[in-house]
């Protein structure tokens, strides 16, 4: 509510300013059919928007991690070169809190989100989305946060309820 | 502990003057010869001729021990940063070979000919851009610092870092940005009434994706095309990247390629796991995107000496807020007991580094150096204490507390927690 409201004298208050703004030449060009296009859809919310077709189980996607991911984050996604990816679930509050995955991220969508654009870090977007929501089936199923037999796909995935859903508090707006 | 007053810091640096540079000088006497040989007793550099001219200058050779620190994942060298090496430099301008890195997979290489920028979600009609016609928007200039939300975060662990001042606190680095305020592109593309934020998207190798508050994006911000005058450094966004004033390096995306309007953030790993703040009561703070008041002296700074014992030494260093202007900074010798108002170089600028200096008189006492900013709000920078005090101790972004630099009766200099 509050922002609706200060954007909204924000853009009032631009009104006047306008006016005195140098003059310019519009030179966006309408772009509707790129908008459309997979390749400027990759961000995926957490209500499901923007997944994929496909599906994947933990099982196969332990296989998948072991050749593609676990040389960096470990066999069983613990204790490589990059950070752990599972474990600690619980421990955000005690003396050692370990922010993984699976003990931090609020939403499941954003490992599929995430590891598409970014992971391997050699070959980004070279995995498909079967092999990634196995890979989030694998990584999510070794905490019990979903059962080794779950199938994850577009309906699936968003309904995952991670174990730190609710431990973020927005600092913006104030 | 009194604050020195000013005439008598003046009266002591009068005195040294005297006795140091005046001390000892004679006329030389001047001999009657007639020929000399100029080539004899004049420097090398002014009897041949210099080297010739270049096509882009490069530092002397003498400075090339000025360099940014990297420090990257040995399996993913893209994956790190390099620290700005503010302890070597002056004033306020961050050169830009200089300027601090924060890669998440490399710095991509983009041909700007081929780069598109959209923006799209909630706007009236989705609009592309070329690089070529974003030069011909009116340019708009801003002085502003950038500082990575990690930048510091050793200095959440429980034993300091002993690492050059730049090394450990350089992730920030401040420079003119220009390029076309967002504003315009925003208001060309028409916003619908129902959007609040806007996820944007790079052309790196990580795709990096965040979501910003629209209402920055029609503030202050700017689709930077130039840094210091020069196009985009490749590792600084080239050809495009956002500059969102005083707040933190992740929410200013670099290789930008996309603007999607939204009614509510999109929950990437970058704004989730990554740059939030978990706090003692294991929930965590998100979107702290404004960077809190800080200040570092640069000189002297760990790894330095004091060679003259008494001597006088030029404390200087810098100021910055995310808040607006720094307003005062104040320095102390005696980890914080007594201060003494520093002064600030001309023009403070708002949400921009802002260089403090002050003579300082050492007798060979053990000593604990800190400065401590004040911004235009009145916020004061926090002793780590305090900030441990609000934050808990697992931090990891966003550290502003005040940094201590201990010197020992020999002259060292350490990095050391006084609190
Ligand atoms: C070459 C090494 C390497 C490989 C292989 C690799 N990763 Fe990563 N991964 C990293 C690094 C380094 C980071 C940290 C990236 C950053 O901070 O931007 C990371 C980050 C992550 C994260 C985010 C963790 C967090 O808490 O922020 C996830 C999830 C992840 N990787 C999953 C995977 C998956 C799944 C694979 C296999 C498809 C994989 N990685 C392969 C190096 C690797």
């Amino acid at each position: 509510m509050f922002t609706r409201i200060s954007l909204t004298m924000v853009l009032l208050s631009l009104l006047p300013a306008l006016a005195a703004q140098p003059l310019y030449q519009p030179l966006g060009q309408p772009a509707s059919d790129l908008s459309d296009k997979p390749e400027w859809n990759l961000t995926i919310s957490p209500d499901g928007q923007g997944l994929p077709a496909g599906s994947g189980t933990a099982s196969q996607g332990k296989h998948i991690f072991e050749q593609h991911c676990a040389a960096c984050h470990g066999f069983g996604a613990i204790g490589g070169s990059a950070m752990p990816l599972v474990g600690e679930v619980g421990s955000l509050a005690s003396e050692y809190p370990e922010k993984t995955v699976n003990s931090y991220w609020p939403f499941a969508t954003t490992l599929f989100d995430y590891i598409r654009r970014s992971m391997p870090p050699s070959a980004p977007f070279s995995l498909n989305s079967n092999e990634i929501y196995a890979l989030c089936a694998y990584i999510l199923s070794q905490d019990g946060i979903i059962e080794a037999d779950v199938e994850l796909n577009a309906v699936t995935l968003p309904q995952v309820t991670m174990p730190n859903r609710n431990g973020f508090s927005a600092t913006y707006p104030q | 502990m009194k604050k020195v007053p000013l005439e008598s810091r003046r009266q002591f640096l009068q005195y040294t003057a005297l006795s140091g540079a005046f001390a000892g000088f004679s006329l030389p006497a001047l001999s009657a010869q007639s020929d000399i040989d100029y080539r004899d007793i004049l420097p090398e550099s002014m009897t041949q001729a210099g080297a010739g001219f270049s096509n882009y200058g490069q530092p002397s050779p003498y400075e090339n021990k000025i360099i940014r620190w990297i420090s990257a994942n040995p399996d993913t060298p893209g994956n790190g940063v390099s620290w700005s090496p503010l302890h070597e430099l002056q004033g306020t301008i961050t050169p830009n070979g200089l300027h601090f890195e924060r890669h998440h997979n490399g710095v991509p290489d983009i041909d700007p000919a081929t780069h598109t920028l959209l923006i799209d979600g909630l706007v009236d009609t989705p609009l592309s851009f070329t690089v070529e016609a974003l030069k011909r928007y009116p340019q708009q200039s801003r002085i502003c610092f950038i500082e990575c939300g990690g930048n510091s975060n050793s200095s959440w662990r429980s034993r300091p870092v002993e690492t050059a001042a730049g090394y450990t606190h350089g992730l920030v680095s401040n420079a003119e940005w220009t390029g076309v305020p967002v504003k315009y592109l925003l208001q060309e593309a028409g916003i619908k009434n129902n959007a609040k934020w806007a996820v944007a998207e790079a052309a790196d190798g990580a795709s990096l994706n965040v979501s910003i508050p629209l209402e920055k994006l029609l503030d202050d911000a700017i689709l930077a095309l130039y840094q210091n005058g020069e196009r985009l450094r490749p590792e600084n966004g080239y050809p495009l990247r956002l500059v969102l004033p005083g707040w933190e390096g992740i929410v200013n995306v670099k290789w930008l390629r996309q603007l999607r309007l939204t009614e509510v953030p999109v929950m990437s790993r970058d704004e989730t796991a990554q740059y939030t703040d978990l706090m003692p009561d294991g929930t965590a703070r998100q979107f702290s995107f404004e960077m809190a008041t800080k200040s570092l002296i640069t000189s002297p700074s760990h790894g330095m000496t004091l060679p003259d014992n008494p001597g006088v030494y030029q404390l200087t260093g810098l100021a910055w807020s995310g808040q607006g202007k720094i307003s005062r900074v104040e320095v102390s010798a005696d980890g914080g007991q007594s201060w003494v108002d520093a002064e600030l170089q001309q023009p403070v600028l708002s949400k921009a580094f802002t260089r403090f200096s002050l003579p300082w008189q050492w007798q060979g006492q053990y000593a604990v150096l800190q400065s401590r900013a004040t911004d235009e709000t009145g916020y004061v920078q926090p002793s780590r204490d305090e900030l441990f005090a609000k934050r808990g101790s697992h931090g990891f972004f966003h550290f502003n507390a005040i940094i201590s630099w201990e010197v020992s009766e020999d002259g060292f200099i350490y990095h050391v927690y006084p609190d």
